[in-house]
């Protein structure tokens, strides 16, 4: 190689590599700055839908970051959210329309509606998430002091 | 860059703005060659990776939304959702901790080259102060993910400013923007890292490095008093500079691998609440002092330990700071060797400090 | 229920003891009001401190002794006289020690008067006496047999605590050490032909495990199945009822199965055992390939009763597997530092599914248990999905870092080319 190609080869490289280092720098910035499509993994508040999705005594388990909770709604403007999992082996716990109760299954377990364990072996009270209504959507966020 | 002088897009600037001392700072100045001169470079890396904080800083403000119930969540979401959000915030980790690095060696190379001697007094006084305002980022920026170990830190490190005399404790709580850490000391330091921090340092390091163009490299003893012939030089213009720019790409390589393979952990949210977890410790760069703290006792003499402690490091990184202009002894050989002690001393005892700090 | 001529004895034995008694229990009343109120003396405790005869297991936390109910409130005498024949003489209402027949009669005295009770907790039962009297402890006492449990056997006599307080001998953590005392004595119980190992299996079993060791005092302990007062071992009929109010849905399901129906089975204990419960497995059903499968014990491999049981374990099984790979796929993109939390979510519901579908087998339906089945592997199949997407992302960052580092290292080594040359430029030109 001639020391004129050689000085080119090194330029050449100089340049190729300052375009490669560039782009190995850029995209990921480029990258970055475009939105991902999904929401927030741990929200603050959530819409879960509206009050004609949820008939007078019913309740849904619906999911609040990767917490299940579970929404009852125990009168005609009264809706609660609550912490799904029971507090004695992490079951589902279920509303009781007749009994207005939240009952778990698993080892007969009773909590009342405001998440308080009344009954059987769960050693703690559900915790409660604060529900608001606003032009019958319903939004329920995390309960912080 | 002689070609860059010759092109149609110079003369044009040239007319317009008077590019003479620019065309003669590129084509003229000049770095010493000599055992010291890697220390040298320890300021451009640092400046290096200053650049990479406000990069990577800038990128991470469009997710990061400072508050109590927000700042932690946003993390976990640059962390888990967003395109290479993980890198983003990983390498301004880590840059932030090489950055702190590189600032002490480049404090400790010009210290014991005794750099900071006239007429380069200012570009020592400067360069500490940079040193404060880079600590000063590490400590706000600490906060604002907003985990367990920030908050108790945060705790910890405003309870230390409390015990200055008389004016302590209302710098807490300007500080914590309350009694306690809360979410307003959220917002506070949110405010300072990337609004108060940012302003000031820009102009002390423009100045900084306004300096060091004006004056030039210092030349250390052993080489001032070689003869003219043997002193070699090399060119700033490019010959440094491609040292530099391949020191650089080095230093871009292992943060970039500090990210990939050692992502730091979000942690805990944090909880007021909660009762402090084990292990809470500053950042590494605090740890000196945090320990020396938790060594003095409760009481000497008529004070309280503490707040010796903190008034004694205050006296000392004032006196730090104006080292160019103290002078122990009369005659100049035996000053620098007290004040090379003095470096020694306080090198030895920072270092000692902070691996027992994790030692213990 | 028809009262018999024993029970019409003991009631009869328990209302002349209490009229004759009552007198001393108000008189006690009385006088612990007064103790408590002035510190005045206690001849009883002084004289038997300095002597060293207090009674064995004393205590001052005993709720009695907190009541103001002190040693005179149950054994008479006069504890303000410290002559020894006068405070403790028939004169003073002394009675000392009570026969063991007449312990639950001498606890009753006070402990049967609601009145007297109310002053103390007003929700107190006082229905004790009667209870064990119904117990077979009660019966065989009643009967002359003096080796049986009366009050004071399983309450203790001199620290005698509510039963939620920690220190008492009836708190649930408690209760299976306190029922040892007899029925883990083999000599004892050989008398009346019953088994000792009851203890040691419970010990053993999935309650004992998570009350002795876990201590959930949410868990059944000896008093939960047999009773307190009214003691007595529960016939098959009423076992599903007893272990039904912790396990509803089992028992629910079980009763209206046609297990239930079609043959004569009643209770739990059939497939479950009683003492040594273990945690159920999914082996049990595992008709095919365990010999050991509890429907085995009945059913013989390959009759209609043995494939439903199969069919329901390999439902169960398509599910558990998959939440076991899941599970391994969660840990290691947990420990390569990615983001769990959508995985974490469905695998707690792959988890809620096989709850359900392990309770749904006591309906002995197989279309249930496949229902749940299907919608579990859906659940656990996309938790794999994302755990996957996940773990291609972490070796996706380090094959992008390569590729980055490649380009980096590229320019590196032209600025290092760059910089030789200039150094062969400045040698050449001196």
């Amino acid at each position: 190689m001639t020391k004129l190609g050689r000085r080119d080869f090194v330029n050449y490289l100089l340049g190729f590599g300052s375009i490669s280092a560039l782009a190995a720098i850029a995209y990921p910035i480029g990258r970055f700055l475009v939105p991902p499509p999904i929401r927030e993994a741990e929200p603050n508040s959530l819409k879960v839908g509206t009050l004609d999705d949820f008939p007078v005594n019913s309740s849904k388990i619906i999911r609040f970051g990767r917490t299940p909770v579970i929404l009852i709604r125990d009168g005609e403007e009264n809706m609660r959210a609550l912490t799904a999992t029971c507090t004695h082996l992490d079951c589902i716990v279920q509303f009781s329309s007749e009994r207005q109760q939240i009952i778990c299954a698993c080892h007969n377990g009773v909590y009342d509606l405001t998440g308080k364990n009344i009954s059987g072996p769960p050693p703690k009270p559900l915790s409660e998430f604060s529900v608001k209504v606003i032009d019958k959507e319903i939004i329920i966020s995390q309960n912080r002091a | 860059m002689s070609s860059f002088f010759d092109s149609k897009v110079f003369n044009w600037l040239d007319e317009r703005l008077d590019l003479a001392p620019v065309k003669e700072l590129v084509n003229h100045k000049k770095v010493p060659v000599h055992h010291h001169t890697v220390w040298y470079y320890m300021g451009g890396v640092t400046l290096f990776l200053f650049l990479i904080q406000v990069f990577s800083g800038i990128l991470l403000l469009m997710y990061y939304r400072p508050g109590e119930n927000s700042a932690y969540e946003s993390l976990q979401f640059i962390t888990s959702k967003v395109y290479f959000g993980w890198l983003i915030r990983n390498v301004h980790a880590w840059s932030a901790n090489l950055m702190v690095f590189f600032a002490f060696i480049h404090m400790f190379s010009v210290f014991f080259t005794r750099a900071y001697k006239k007429p380069r007094e200012l570009t020592w006084v400067t360069g500490f102060l940079l040193l404060v305002l880079a600590m000063g980022f590490g400590f706000s920026g600490y906060l604002l993910p907003w985990n367990e170990l920030a908050f108790f830190a945060t705790k910890v490190g405003t309870d230390i400013a409390g015990v200055v005399p008389f004016i302590g404790e209302k710098i807490k709580i300007i500080l914590r923007g309350g009694d306690d850490v809360t979410g307003a000391t959220l917002s506070r330091f949110f405010g300072i890292h990337v609004a108060i921090l940012p302003a000031i340092t820009t102009i002390i390091l423009g100045i900084h490095l306004l300096f060091v163009l004006r004056q030039g490299m210092s030349e250390p003893e052993v080489f001032e008093e070689l003869p003219e012939k043997k002193k070699k030089y090399i060119h700033f213009f490019p010959d440094f500079v491609l040292r530099d720019a391949l020191l650089w790409l080095n230093v871009l390589i292992v943060v970039l691998a500090l990210a990939v393979f050692f992502p730091w952990d979000l942690g805990l949210k944090a909880d007021p609440l909660a009762s402090a977890p084990v292990g809470i410790r500053p950042e590494w760069y605090f740890m000196f002092m945090f320990q020396s703290l938790k060594f003095l006792p409760p009481h000497i003499l008529f004070f309280e330990g503490e707040t010796l402690g903190v008034l004694f490091f205050g006296a000392v990184g004032a006196l730090w700071m104006l080292i160019p202009f103290v002078k122990f002894r009369k005659e100049a050989v035996s000053n620098a060797k007290i004040l090379t002690y003095f470096g020694l001393g306080s090198l030895i005892f920072i270092l000692g400090m902070t691996i027992f700090g994790y030692l213990v | 229920m028809k009262k018999t001529y024993q029970t019409h004895f003991n009631e009869l034995r328990v209302t002349v003891v209490s009229i004759i008694l009552l007198p001393f229990c108000l008189a006690a009343q009385d006088k612990g009001a007064k103790s408590s109120d002035s510190n005045t003396i206690n001849t009883c405790v002084e004289c038997h401190e300095t002597l060293e005869m207090m009674p064995e297991g004393y205590s001052a936390g005993d709720i009695h002794q907190k009541s103001g109910i002190s040693c005179s409130g149950c054994h008479g005498g006069d504890p303000t006289n410290y002559d020894k024949d006068e405070s403790m003489s028939k004169k003073a209402g002394y009675i000392g020690l009570p026969k063991r027949q007449d312990i639950p009669a001498f606890c009753g005295r006070c402990h049967s008067h609601i009145d007297f009770m109310r002053t103390f907790r007003p929700r107190i039962a006082t229905d004790q006496v009667d209870q064990y009297y119904q117990s077979v402890h009660g019966k065989k006492l009643a009967q002359g047999d003096k080796n049986v449990a009366e009050c004071a056997s399983c309450h203790s006599s001199h620290a005698i605590m509510p039963a939620d307080d920690p220190r008492s001998t009836t708190h649930a953590l408690n209760i299976p050490k306190t029922c040892k005392q007899c029925h883990s004595n083999g000599k004892l119980m050989d008398q009346y032909g019953i088994p000792h190992d009851q203890y040691d299996k419970y010990a053993a079993s999935v309650h004992g495990k998570a009350l002795l060791e876990k201590k959930d005092t949410g868990v059944a302990t000896c008093n939960d199945c047999h009773g307190n007062h009214a003691a007595t071992p529960p016939d098959a009929e009423s076992v599903s009822n007893i272990c039904g109010t912790c396990h509803l849905n089992n028992m629910n399901l079980f009763k209206s199965s046609q297990m239930a129906a079609d043959f004569d089975i009643h209770s739990c204990q059939e497939c479950h055992g009683n003492h040594d419960i273990q945690k159920p497995t999914d082996q049990m059903l595992n008709t095919a390939s365990n010999e050991e499968a509890i429907c085995l014990e009945c059913h013989t491999a390959g009759d209609e009763g043995a494939s439903t049981a199969n069919t329901m374990y390999q439902d169960i099984q398509g599910v558990d597997s998959l939440y076991a790979l899941a599970k391994t796929k969660l840990t290691a993109s947990k420990t390569s530092g990615m983001n769990f939390s959508e995985i974490d979510y469905q695998i707690q519901q792959t988890r809620q599914n096989l709850i359900q579908m392990r309770t749904l087998i006591h309906s002995f339906d197989t279309s249930q248990v496949n229902a749940k089945s299907v919608e579990g592997i859906k659940i656990a199949r996309e938790a794999i999905h994302l755990a996957d997407l996940e773990i291609q992302e972490y070796h996706n960052r380090r094959w992008g870092f390569g590729v980055s580092v490649i380009a980096l290292v590229i320019l590196a080594l032209a600025v290092y080319l760059k910089i030789r040359e200039r150094n062969e430029l400045v040698k050449n030109s001196r």
